[in-house]
Formats: C-alpha cells, sequence, structure tokens
C-alpha cells in the first residue's frame, strides 16, 4: 500500500474530472507526491540523528528535538496529500451509483434483450458534471481547498514561517541552563519547504479556478435553459 | 506478501458488500493503512535508536526500552488493521461457495455452456438468506476485533499521550534513571488520528449492522408469501412452491428436462 495505490484509485475519477482536475491531477502527483517520495524525505531522513546540542546531558537532544519539532515537515505533507485527495472519492461514489442506476434502468427496459455492448458502453461512459453530480463536484473542491489551506496554516503556524532556522535555543529540562542545538540542512530542507508551498499553493489557485469555471459553466445552462424575458 | 497484496485480497470483497461497507473499506486503506505506512512507521521508525537513557551502564537502555514498550504501536496497528480486515473474507467465502453450488446446477441442468458459467462468476449477489447471516457475522467479528484492540492498547499504554521522560529502576539500571523517548509529541498525534479513525470504523460497522437488519425487517414486512427452503436455488429456476416434484427429481440427480423449468414470465 502506498502512493501508487492511492494514484491508481484516484486515476479513475479522472475519467470524470474537467479539464482543470484533470491539470490538478497531475500537478499534485508529479510535484509533490513524487517529489516528496524521491526528494524530500531523503532531505529529512537524518532530521533526529543529525540534530545536534551543545551539551553531553543525555535526553537533553530528545526533549528539544521534540520542542522545537512537534511534527515533522514530510508527516504534515504526507497526511495534507491523503487528505487533499480524498474529497475526489465522493465523486468517485457518487458517478459508480449513478452508474448503477442507469444499469438497473437498462436491464429493466430491455430485460433479456440487454446487450452486453450497451452494459460495456455504460461502463465506459463519461458522465457530465450536472445536477446532483455538480453538487458533488463542487463540495469535493470545496473540502480540497479548506484541506489544503487548513495544512498550509498548520505549517505556518507550528513553524513560525516557512524558513529553517540553522540555530534553536533550548532550555527544556534537563538540558543545563540554555543550550545551542543545530539543525541539519536547514538551507536545503527552506528550498523544499517553499518549493512544496508553491506546488500547493498552485493547486490551490487550480481548485478556484476550477470552481469558478463550474460556476460560470451552471449559469451559462441555467440562462440557456430559461426562455429570455 | 505486503499490504498491496493484502488489499488486493480484501477489495475483492467490495462487490458483494453494502454501501456502508465499502465506505468502511475505503477508510481503512486510505486513513489506516496508507497512513501507517507512509508516515506512521517513519515516526516510530528511530524508536529504539533514541531512546536514551542518563547511564552509561551497559544494558540499562534496552532493558528500559523493553520494560516501556512491550509491543510497538506500529506492530499492534498492523496486527489490528490484519485481523479488523480479515471478517470481509467469510463472506467472500460463502460468496464463492454459492457460485460453486450455481455452477453445478447449470452444468446438471444442462446449460453448462462456457457463457452460462461466465455469467455466474461475474453475479452479484443480494445480501439475503444465508449471505445475511455470513455477513452479519462478520461485521461483529470486525467490531469485536476493533474493540479488542482499542482496551488492549488502552491496557499497554493507559491514556493517549506519549510522554517525554519514563523513570527506569530495573536490573541493570543503578538507582533510577531517568530515559528520553524520541518524538513524543508527534507519536501522540498520531496515536489521537489512529484511535479516531478506528472509532470512525466502529461506528460504520454498527451503522451498517442498524442499515442490514433494518432492511431484512422492512423484507419481511413486505414479505407475504413465507419463503420455502432452499429458496434461493428455486428463485435460480423461478419454481413454484405448489411444484415438489421438479425440486425432488433435480434433488435425485436425474436429468433436468427444458419441460420441467418453470415459465420466467412468473
Amino acid at each position: 500500500m502506498s502512493w501508487g495505490t492511492l494514484y491508481t484509485q484516484l486515476g479513475g475519477v479522472n475519467k470524470h474530472s474537467t479539464s482543470l482536475g484533470k491539470i490538478w491531477l497531475s500537478v499534485l502527483f508529479i510535484f509533490r507526491v513524487t517529489i516528496l517520495v524521491l526528494a524530500a524525505e531523503s532531505v529529512w531522513g537524518d532530521e533526529q540523528s543529525d540534530f545536534t546540542c551543545n551539551t553531553q546531558q543525555p535526553g537533553c537532544k530528545n526533549v528539544c528535538y521534540d520542542h522545537f519539532f512537534p511534527v515533522s515537515h514530510i508527516r504534515l505533507w504526507c497526511l495534507q496529500l491523503i487528505f487533499v485527495s480524498t474529497p475526489a472519492l465522493l465523486v468517485a461514489m457518487h458517478v459508480a451509483y449513478r452508474k448503477r442506476g442507469e444499469k438497473k434502468d437498462i436491464i429493466a427496459s430491455q430485460g433479456e434483450r440487454s446487450k452486453t455492448n450497451d452494459l460495456e458502453s455504460l461502463k465506459k461512459k463519461r458522465l457530465h458534471i450536472t445536477g446532483p453530480l455538480w453538487w458533488t463536484y463542487t463540495c469535493s473542491l470545496f473540502f480540497r481547498l479548506v484541506f489544503e489551506a487548513g495544512f498550509m496554516y498548520a505549517l505556518y503556524y507550528v513553524y513560525n514561517g516557512f524558513q529553517m532556522p540553522r540555530l534553536v535555543k533550548c532550555e527544556q529540562w534537563p538540558c543545563p541552563n540554555k543550550v545551542d542545538c543545530f539543525i541539519s540542512r536547514p538551507t536545503e530542507k527552506t528550498v523544499f519547504t517553499i518549493f512544496m508551498v508553491a506546488s500547493s499553493a498552485t493547486c490551490m489557485v487550480l481548485n478556484v479556478a476550477e470552481l469558478v469555471y463550474l460556476i460560470i459553466k451552471a449559469l451559462m445552462r441555467c440562462s440557456a435553459k430559461s426562455p429570455p424575458a | 506478501m505486503n499490504w498491496a497484496s493484502f488489499y488486493t485480497v480484501v477489495s475483492g470483497v467490495n462487490r458483494h458488500s453494502t454501501g456502508i461497507g465499502r465506505i468502511w473499506l475505503s477508510v481503512i486503506f486510505i486513513f489506516r493503512i496508507l497512513v501507517l505506512v507512509v508516515a506512521a512507521e517513519s515516526v516510530w521508525g528511530d524508536e529504539k535508536s533514541q531512546f536514551t537513557c542518563n547511564t552509561q551502564q551497559p544494558g540499562c537502555n534496552s532493558v528500559c526500552y523493553d520494560q516501556f514498550f512491550p509491543i510497538s504501536h506500529i506492530r499492534l496497528w498492523a496486527l489490528q488493521l490484519i485481523l479488523v480486515s480479515t471478517p470481509a473474507l467469510l463472506v467472500a467465502m460463502h460468496v464463492a461457495h454459492r457460485r460453486h453450488i450455481d455452477q453445478k446446477i447449470l452444468k446438471l441442468s444442462g446449460r453448462g455452456g462456457a457463457k452460462d458459467l461466465e455469467q455466474v462468476k461475474t453475479q452479484k449477489f443480494k445480501i439475503t438468506g444465508g449471505l445475511w447471516w455470513t455477513y452479519m457475522i462478520s461485521i461483529i467479528f470486525r467490531i469485536i476485533f476493533e474493540v479488542a484492540f482499542l482496551y488492549i492498547f488502552y491496557l499497554i499504554y493507559p491514556g493517549f499521550k506519549m510522554v517525554r521522560l519514563v523513570k527506569c529502576d530495573s536490573y541493570p539500571c543503578p538507582n533510577t534513571v531517568d530515559c528520553f523517548v524520541s518524538r513524543p509529541t508527534e507519536k501522540t498525534i498520531f496515536t489521537v488520528f489512529m484511535l479516531a479513525v478506528s472509532g470512525v470504523c466502529v461506528l460504520l460497522n454498527i451503522a451498517e449492522v442498524l442499515y442490514l437488519v433494518g432492511k431484512a425487517c422492512a423484507r419481511s414486512c413486505q414479505d407475504s408469501n413465507p419463503e420455502p427452503r432452499g429458496a434461493w436455488i428455486s428463485n435460480k429456476f423461478l419454481y413454484k412452491v405448489n411444484e415438489p416434484n421438479q425440486i425432488k427429481s433435480l434433488f435425485q440427480g436425474s436429468p433436468i428436462v427444458t419441460a420441467a423449468y418453470c415459465n420466467h414470465s412468473q
């Protein structure tokens, strides 16, 4: 079970997404998941083992590390990516439900004579984002935005900004008085943090654009349906 | 064998689940197994190497770690996830058994063409009769395993908070020694997360039980005709209830003549 399985699950939803949704999925998997797995995880790999404090007091390093890094960037990003990908499954469930209804209709209307062709073409059919599916899709976009923003804010709040300092001063027990602790690879971490935050912002912009596009399409459909006064 | 092959095995049951069952399966795989594999395992990865005791006494570190962490959270969660997902295989076995019987009946009746057998293989069964009981039992076992593991977790690690410091006085540690746990806050966050999702899964299972019981009650209220024994077999051939001879000849193994089939217009 890994990112690959999640990708397969979401790839199925891709068929019913708008073009912006497809771009969003590509940005998510190429610029965020792949970078996380291939690059960021090795940058943060030695975050605790190479976190050095200027003391011989046993336990001081552990305590200071825990005080300044309550939750690691990598874990926050993993959770963010999982939560952000999940609303798309709402759409997948709705599509599956609709297709099941249509399949029942076909079998009911044609009975024994329902051809396998019809059922197969139903399986591959792409549903238009109208009616209740529009609402489900819009809700899923909204949740995506909320999760993205929530996690970005959490990262900013926990680490007071996106820059990783070189040195932190720690005075937690059992450290004697005040102790200097040095973080491993701070510049590389800052670079990747800014990269991930920028990708996250791009995804948010794509989601907002998709939301606006869907609303405009719905309004156009409404005005086309209702006859001009 | 890894989580991916486990996923393939368990998700095969998905076809015969209720809607709530599918949501439960998605929650298990996305919010528990995936989070365990991609995030939690790296948090607990250095739990022993970074467990530091304020002593130079050899062996004290190992002994204290063993005393305070008899079984790691990660291993407990892995066991929990495996045991909780396994009752779904009861349903898969029941479905396979039914399909086997169906295929046998088809072959006996002379309709055992490749196309018909294929149709039996891909047929989706409704959750009625014996399958309903199997499904209910599997959900009840799921609930029992979840709650049992939550209780075991509470017994071994009372409270959900991971402490920063533990005081250890097991031999060979001299007197009482301070030992510091690695990443306690991050571990607390993930512990709370995994327990919360476990609670959500228990609620989904309870909801599914209520849904199935409700559906069964509704069905028995609507059904004015009492179902004959072996109803699911007779439903296949739409036998009339007042034609016991046809059913008798079926079970005696004599070749079934096409004329013996009930009219499908029923």
